[in-house]
């Protein structure tokens, strides 16, 4: 891909909001390691989800800046997928020192490792070509929507 | 009473005016047909303008192709096939650049791997670049992938045979397209297409030939030892199978890169003996660049860089900067990325390699002051390098590899544009266009003249002369379109509902 900032922000959020809640909404029954009712295991992933969002705008900031040491400007298909492990890793250290709004109790790992790496790959593999189907101009434009 | 001009041919007083009424054309004798918008060209350009048009809704009675080419990929099949680049071989181009379709998915990459059903093609579109060569797809793909889609929208059924002899504007508005049928297929000479909507993807003019090398063909009428790498020159080759060679290969990109490829892959399979001399006009010796924000690689001679601009020129940050950007700063963008360049692959770096330490394979930097002819019917290359040094290189062979013309009035087309049409030239020479592709100053009246590829360089995109800059383009192009109301546009439910239909093969 080559984003611009903006496109990346961008497809972010839109990728998060869409095909993120989709995925979410999808594996939060068979979660394992989950305690407590439905309803609460999915307002802590939907919580989750959005701190990934959020968080990510950061995240974003920083990966264009490495990205400008690049002479194509482009941010290769691998890279969008090993991200996991940074992005994965922080979240996860946010979660149990317990700053992420709205979860009070603690997330077990395996619980946050399905639903991230589920919902991580389902937007990596959306993003690296479908995505270009209903938006025929978003891979021209760096990646907006907008 | 005898006239000066055939019935159904150009008079002075046409060829004279610059807007056409349709009184005076019908007068000439020239039939008139009349179809909402004409592609002239008839390759990759027009194909791929066509493509995004039949996808917005446009029947396929409201276009005319008109091309001297029987096939799309006809002129771009013959020009990759004597630059050393056949069927099987890759060519430089990203995977998702696909001319056949507008969506790029799915990739080149997918579409080999599940052709070949091998796991290879993803695993490499997957690491690249960092652990492997960007992909790129086979020429043979390419052709086959445009050939169906050409059968898909009915591109056939567009194509009208002949040479486009110029486009004029149209009193009242919209433009004629004079052109000239092949002999016999039509009473007159000339036939004129009236339409509202023109567009231009005539490529390149010409090859462009070195100063030195075109004075030595002039001068001793040899066309044999001196040749350019985008004529055919497979004599070259056979000749050196025949017995040893020296050749000198001029030039620093993808071309030179292939020509380099074939001799060694000749000199390694068939156990020749072929000496090579490259002469770089500017050597580069390692990383290069205005800054740490903008630095190339390079080495050995080359610069490095996987496609013919930055990835991001192409729909990244470069694409968008450039488009801001004005005068003066876009000039800088624009030399900073520009030059001549090549991959950096694998399988060149160590054939080279092997040349370099095998002694057969040398690289210079100079510049040829002349080429003649020597006693013993071989060439001597009389060169002068930065520092002041002269030298000669004895060859057998001389291979310009520098590149195709690039000067648009040698369009015949073009320039009857440029003197009568309204265009104008822009800073690099080219045609001047708008954001749309819409060449400024040949506006007619409610039509509008566009255009695509190499002839709108040194605008506000600088990949115009790829796959993916002639989608640009035809995006660009069909959304003004549909403003004016001529197709519909691409919102994301057409443009899904079409990719499916492409899927499926089904008709648009």
């Amino acid at each position: 891909m080559t984003p611009t900032l903006f496109g990346r922000i961008q497809t972010r959020l839109f990728t998060l909001g869409t095909i993120g809640v989709v995925l979410t909404a999808l594996i939060v029954p068979v979660l394992p390691g989950t305690t407590g009712g439905l309803g609460a295991t999915y307002k802590t992933a939907y919580l989750i989800l959005l701190a990934v969002a959020v968080v990510g705008v950061g995240w974003e900031l920083l990966y264009h800046l490495l990205m400008q040491f690049r002479w194509d400007k482009d941010w290769p298909t691998l890279f969008g997928l090993v991200t996991i492990l940074n992005e994965g890793a922080l979240m996860f250290l946010l979660l149990r020192a317990g700053v992420v709004p709205g979860i009070g109790g603690k997330v077990a790992v395996s619980t946050f490792v399905t639903m991230f790496v589920f919902v991580w790959m389902g937007v990596w593999l959306v993003a690296n070509g479908p995505l270009r189907v209903p938006f025929v101009q978003w891979r021209l434009r760096g990646g907006r929507f907008l | 009473m005898q006239a000066s001009h055939a019935h159904g041919d150009l008079t002075p007083q046409l060829i004279g005016t610059p807007i056409w009424y349709d009184q005076a054309v019908a007068a000439a004798g020239i039939p008139i047909y009349d179809v909402p918008m004409v592609s002239v060209g008839g390759g990759l350009g027009s194909f791929i303008l066509t493509d995004v048009l039949r996808i917005q809704g446009a029947p396929a009675s409201a276009i005319k192709v008109v091309s001297n080419s029987e096939t799309p990929w006809q002129s771009w099949e013959y020009l990759t096939r004597v630059s050393q680049l056949p069927a099987h071989e890759r060519i430089r181009s990203d995977a998702g650049a696909r001319p056949d379709n507008l969506w790029g998915f799915p990739s080149y990459a997918l579409h080999e791997a599940w052709q070949d059903k091998s796991l290879a093609l993803v695993w490499q579109v997957l690491v690249e670049p960092v652990f492997a060569d960007f992909f790129s797809p086979r020429a043979g793909t390419v052709f086959a992938t445009v050939q169906k889609e050409a059968q898909r929208i009915g591109y056939w059924d567009m194509l009208a045979s002949g040479q486009v002899r110029m486009v004029r504007r149209r009193a009242g508005g919209g433009y004629f397209t004079l052109v000239t049928p092949p002999a016999g297929t039509t009473p007159t000479k000339r036939i004129a297409i009236r339409s509202r909507y023109v567009h231009l993807a005539v490529g390149y003019p010409g090859l462009k030939f070195l100063p030195d090398l075109q004075e030595f063909r002039e001068t001793h009428n040899d066309y044999h030892r001196v040749v350019n790498a985008y004529e055919p020159h497979e004599h070259v080759y056979e000749f050196l199978k025949s017995r040893p060679g020296a050749v000198v290969v001029r030039g620093a990109g993808i071309v030179a890169s292939r020509v380099l490829q074939r001799l060694i892959d000749d000199r390694e399979r068939l156990g020749l003996q072929t000496q090579i001399v490259q002469v770089f006009r500017t050597y580069i010796a390692g990383t290069h660049g205005p800054g740490v924000w903008m630095r190339r690689k390079g080495g050995d001679g080359w610069a490095y860089q996987a496609f013919t601009f930055p990835k991001s020129a192409f729909g990244g940050q470069l694409k968008a900067q450039f488009r801001a950007a004005q005068g003066d700063k876009r000039k800088e963008l624009s030399k900073a990325v520009g030059g001549t360049t090549t991959p950096r692959l694998r399988r060149w770096q160590g054939q080279l390699q092997r040349g370099r330490q095998g002694g057969w394979y040398h690289a210079v930097q100079a510049i040829v002051e002349k080429v003649e002819p020597t006693r013993d019917g071989r060439l001597l290359s009389h060169i002068r390098s930065d520092n002041g040094q002269r030298n000669q290189i004895a060859s057998d062979f001389v291979i310009d590899c520098t590149g195709l013309e690039a000067d648009m009035a040698e369009h015949r087309v073009l320039a009857d544009l440029l003197q009568n049409g309204g265009a104008r030239r822009n800073g690099a020479g080219r045609l001047a266009v708008g954001p749309n592709f819409e060449v400024l100053g040949a506006e007619s009246g409610d039509g509008a003249l566009y255009a695509s590829g190499a002839a709108t360089g040194g605008n506000h995109f600088l990949a115009v002369d790829s796959f993916m800059g002639m989608q640009t383009a035809a995006l660009d192009i069909a959304a003004d379109l549909a403003r004016r109301g001529f197709v519909r546009r691409l919102g994301p439910v057409r443009s899904t509902g079409q990719w499916v239909k492409w899927a499926l093969g089904r008709p648009v």
